[in-house]
């Protein structure tokens, strides 16, 4: 077939020669690039990592689709291990400083990132606030990306953990509607479970989808409001600090 | 709308390498894109539109492979197509997948003047 005009054979007429050497590309030349599109961004996560790795910190990146209480478990988390795990805070939102003055009202150091219409954070804005917090040894830093379940899970930061955060409120089949987030994380918090009496969600459910996108997920579920299941939470952070040396 | 971010980096990329090569112009970009990357076409041809104007890649002919997504069960083996990321694995049932290829996000290659 012609690839210029697509006919099927040679012998009608044409504005066109079907002798192909030389038409084509008018003279171009081929560069084979082959290179990952998300390559920068990947760099800079590489970087981040080192940086953590060297001083033994843990990254988490907090994800959830907007209102899953990502910055509430993070306010609780601050208050309840105040005396035992050093830890920082990057809060990601497209506006407004809302969520760092929460944070900031816990006695936790914290830098706020505001994307504008950027829709998730990426490794560079992460290299910055970095920079500029300097985050000590030994310590945890929380990373609490924009509430979205979408456009964040391509894009990695550097973090050590990616947790996923999804409430009660939420349809059950939030894994698989959005198996990205899910596929990409290593823990699942449910939240909100002292609303389950109230809600028609069904949390089996939810846990079968989840580990149908990703069977090495780990769950847990919790309540912000009464303080439920919080403690497998610090326990599983604990675990993931280096032998336990960011919380003391 | 990560698809803008993803744009933004094929422009870099193409731009970087084209003028590595003392080039002007770029006629046409071959890009890979797995259909398990997250990528979805309608938002990514319209941010193309938008983001590529008044750079070396405005009018250069795109082409664009979708890599199928493949899999291979870690319990029997099993290697099959997968079109979502919870397909099981349609000998055993298992969840448990090694994703062999469909997460493809890559520039392949340029044709420059």
């Amino acid at each position: 077939m012609c690839a210029t005009c697509g006919c099927g054979t040679a012998d009608h007429d044409h504005h066109h020669s079907h002798d192909h050497f030389g038409e084509h590309s008018s003279g171009g030349v081929k560069i084979d690039v082959e290179q990952d599109i998300l390559y920068q961004n990947n760099l800079l996560a590489q970087r981040n990592r080192g940086y953590f790795e060297a001083k033994n910190i843990l990254a988490i990146n907090l994800v959830s689709s907007p209102g899953s209480g990502k910055t509430t478990l993070l306010e609780k988390t601050l208050l309840d291990l105040k005396d035992s795990m050093k830890s920082c805070v990057i809060e990601g939102d497209q506006q407004t400083s809302h969520d760092a003055d929460r944070i900031h009202a816990t006695g936790t150091k914290v830098v706020q990132i505001n994307t504008g219409k950027g829709c998730h954070l990426d490794a560079h804005m992460v290299l910055h606030a970095v920079q500029g917090m300097k985050p000590e040894n030994e310590s945890v830093l929380f990373i609490e990306n924009v509430g979205n379940l979408v456009c964040p899970a391509m894009f990695d930061l550097g973090e050590s953990e990616r947790v996923v955060v999804m409430s009660v409120t939420e349809g059950e089949d939030k894994p698989v509607k959005y198996p990205d987030m899910f596929h990409s994380s290593t823990l699942c918090i449910i939240n909100k479970t002292d609303l389950l009496p109230y809600v028609p969600f069904n949390l089996e459910k939810a846990k079968e989808y989840a580990r149908q996108v990703n069977p090495k997920l780990e769950i847990i579920e919790v309540s912000c409001t009464t303080g439920e299941g919080l403690d497998k939470w610090y326990q599983w952070l604990e675990s993931k600090t280096l032998a336990g040396s960011a919380i003391t | 709308m990560h698809e803008l971010s993803i744009v933004m980096s094929i422009i870099d990329i193409a731009e970087t390498h084209a003028r590595n090569a003392s080039s002007s112009a770029i006629e046409e970009v071959e890009l890979d894109i797995g259909e398990l990357s997250g990528v979805e076409m309608a938002s990514f041809d319209f941010a193309w539109q938008q983001a590529t104007k008044q750079t070396l890649l405005e009018g250069a002919r795109r082409q664009v492979n979708r890599i199928p997504g493949k899999a291979v069960c870690l319990d029997c083996s099993a290697s099959f197509p997968i079109r979502q990321l919870y397909d099981p694995c349609p000998v055993c049932g298992n969840h448990l997948l090694d994703i062999v290829s469909g997460k493809e996000l890559r520039v392949r290659s340029l044709i420059v003047v």
